[in-house]
């Protein structure tokens, strides 16, 4: 029991007065839907990965056997390499354009806060609607892009934006690029806001400039905001599912399937529950390295 | 002197950022110019001589009307919605509890407790839909709006849990001391006194949660099946392309009005919004 110091504190006698019971109760709604619907289908998942259900068949205890499968398959092959592909450049992607984007907002001019809640736009909006709006201007036939670099002298045919894997994954990269950079913008020019003009003042005093003030100054003190917003950012991507459903569908020929496109296209629209989840599962380890790294720079910062 | 600078200014500031506007709002007007061209300019070849893509002299409600009367659209919206609020409001109510724990009380394990909520944070759906679709199957949830109310929050919770401890943690321990020395119990200082100042943080975790139900894709996509109950993002994807055919005018119509309602809600918000996006990555 917390016993208030004092008698003249004395609380009414009642069981949430007790710092435990309290504090059970009110997290019991929240590990009650958590555990239901995350450590549960978790703990399904890892089932399911070891055996041979599909719909309508309960299945039995296969062992290792769908993940060997799955490695030995080609196309989850070039799926696990796209979404470490994908991944990799599109973080370095989002990263550069949004440290550029954050320190051109950090700048004072006319119709700042405007500009600033635009940007946000692609972030905000479904990713599955701008993603059509993509796919549109990448067209075989209609697009708008090739009309430009037509125009401006830049091809003589059209590009085969979607119809060729390796453009596909570029054209998929940009996108994400497109719909996550704001997201690094936001949250670099938030880190930037509180970093101390007098300390560039000071900087430019003794003659650095710009970029020496960049990698000197600004950079050190935005390291710890710009590794959260990175690890945030790999988690989502190397996961990403939407963007590729709804650009290429996996297509042409499986060659820009992820991990998550392709355990949908087994697990759902095959039915073949037990692969997909080891598939899916494939996943895992990589998450795991990230949160892992996640966790032990928090604690650090914690400890410090 | 004066030129050389205004020249740099122009090179290292105007036009670097107007690049960034064009870049980024340019999908969004391309979106807005084909709902509103008629078909006969839509499909015309990128070669052809008369064709002038960034504009059109005949705009045409067609594409709007056609939505909005022959298909589901109208049901799509209101289920976002619904079910956006409806699952907005469950982690907003788990969140804030939850938050209050963790930050407040003395407990065993509230370590071990707050960090596997930071750590179901991070557990991506796209790790979890194929288990949980047999779970929502079993539970004869499937085709229903009960079947994203009660998995959106696993996503939810944990980013609203994670930003209101944060809000929690800067409120200072002596207002509730104060308020219990005057004779309220536990629960009704945190009732009276903390959740009233913590508003703005509810605002923000409640829009920033707002916007991502209204986002998410792959759980609507595999629990539900009906037209008429789907989502925007899952009515757009299956029911607006007709076999392999793209009615392009319709399809641009319904990203645009579908997503009139979040970008509302958005620039209402901005501030909170901004706010709940870099909380979250505080940690």
């Amino acid at each position: 029991m917390a016993r208030p110091r004092g008698a003249a504190a004395a609380p009414r006698p009642g069981l949430l007065e007790n710092e435990r019971l309290l504090a059970g109760v009110l997290l019991a709604p929240t590990v009650a839907l958590l555990g239901m619907f995350i450590a549960y289908p978790f703990v399904m998942g890892v089932w399911l990965a070891l055996s041979s259900t599909s719909v309508g068949n309960p299945g039995q205890f296969v062992g290792l056997k769908n993940f060997v499968k799955a490695w030995n398959d080609s196309i989850f092959r070039t799926a696990f390499w796209n979404t470490c592909w994908y991944t990799g450049w599109a973080t370095i992607f989002k990263l550069i354009l949004g440290m550029w984007l954050a320190i051109l907002l950090n700048r004072n001019f006319r119709g700042k806060r405007l500009v600033r809640a635009s940007m946000l736009l692609p972030f905000i909006i479904p990713t599955v609607l701008s993603t059509f709006a993509w796919r549109w201007m990448f067209d075989p036939t209609f697009s708008v892009l090739n009309w430009l670099l037509y125009r401006g002298g830049f091809i003589v045919t059209k590009l085969p934006f979607l119809s060729d894997g390796t453009y596909g994954l570029w054209c998929a990269i940009a996108v994400n690029t497109w719909r996550g950079m704001p997201f690094f913008a936001i949250s670099l020019l938030a880190g930037l806001q509180t970093i101390n003009p007098d300390l560039h003042e000071a900087a430019s005093l003794d003659g650095a400039n710009g970029w020496y003030r960049f990698w000197h100054v600004t950079w050190p003190l935005l390291k710890p905001v710009t590794l959260v917003v990175v690890v945030f950012s790999i988690i989502q991507t190397f996961s990403d599912f939407q963007l590729i459903y709804v650009l290429t569908g996996g297509g042409p020929a499986n060659s820009t399937h992820l991990i998550a496109t392709y355990a949908y296209q087994i697990g759902v629209a095959t039915g073949l529950l037990g692969e997909g989840a080891a598939i899916s599962l494939f996943m895992l380890p990589v998450l795991f390295v990230v949160v892992w790294l996640q966790l032990r720079y928090l604690r650090r910062l914690e400890g410090a | 002197m004066m030129i050389e600078r205004r020249w740099k200014k122009w090179v290292y500031f105007y036009i670097p950022l107007t690049v960034f506007v064009i870049g980024t709002l340019f999908p969004f007007y391309w979106m807005f110019i084909t709902a509103i061209r008629p078909d006969a300019e839509l499909y015309r070849s990128w070669r052809a001589v008369n064709n002038a893509p960034f504009w059109t002299f005949h705009p045409t409600f067609e594409h709007v009307r056609d939505l909005l009367e022959k298909t589901t659209f109208p049901y799509w919206i209101w289920n976002t919605f619904f079910i956006a609020v409806v699952s907005t409001m469950v982690s907003l109510f788990c969140g804030l509890l939850a938050g209050y724990a963790l930050a407040r009380l003395k407990f065993p394990m509230a370590g071990t407790l707050g960090t596997s909520i930071f750590v179901t944070y991070l557990v991506p759906p796209t790790l979890l839909f194929i288990p949980l679709a047999d779970i929502i199957r079993s539970f004869q949830l499937g085709d229903t709006p009960w079947a994203l109310i009660l998995t959106y929050p696993t996503f939810l919770i944990p980013f609203c849990t994670w930003l209101l401890m944060g809000y929690f943690k800067t409120i200072p321990k002596e207002l509730e001391e104060c308020a219990r020395i005057d004779g309220a119990t536990r629960f009704g200082a945190m009732i009276r006194i903390i959740f009233p100042i913590a508003v703005p943080g509810i605002l923000s975790a409640g829009i920033f949660a707002f916007t991502l139900s209204w986002n998410e894709f792959i759980y609507a996509l595999v629990f539900l099946s009906s037209p008429e109950k789907k989502t925007v993002p899952v009515g757009v994807v299956s029911e607006l392309i007709r076999g392999d055919i793209y009615f392009w005018g319709q399809l641009m119509a319904g990203a645009l009005l579908g997503s009139v309602p979040v970008a509302l809600v958005y620039s209402f918000f901005v501030e909170y919004y901004v706010t709940g996006l870099t909380g979250s990555v505080k940690g």
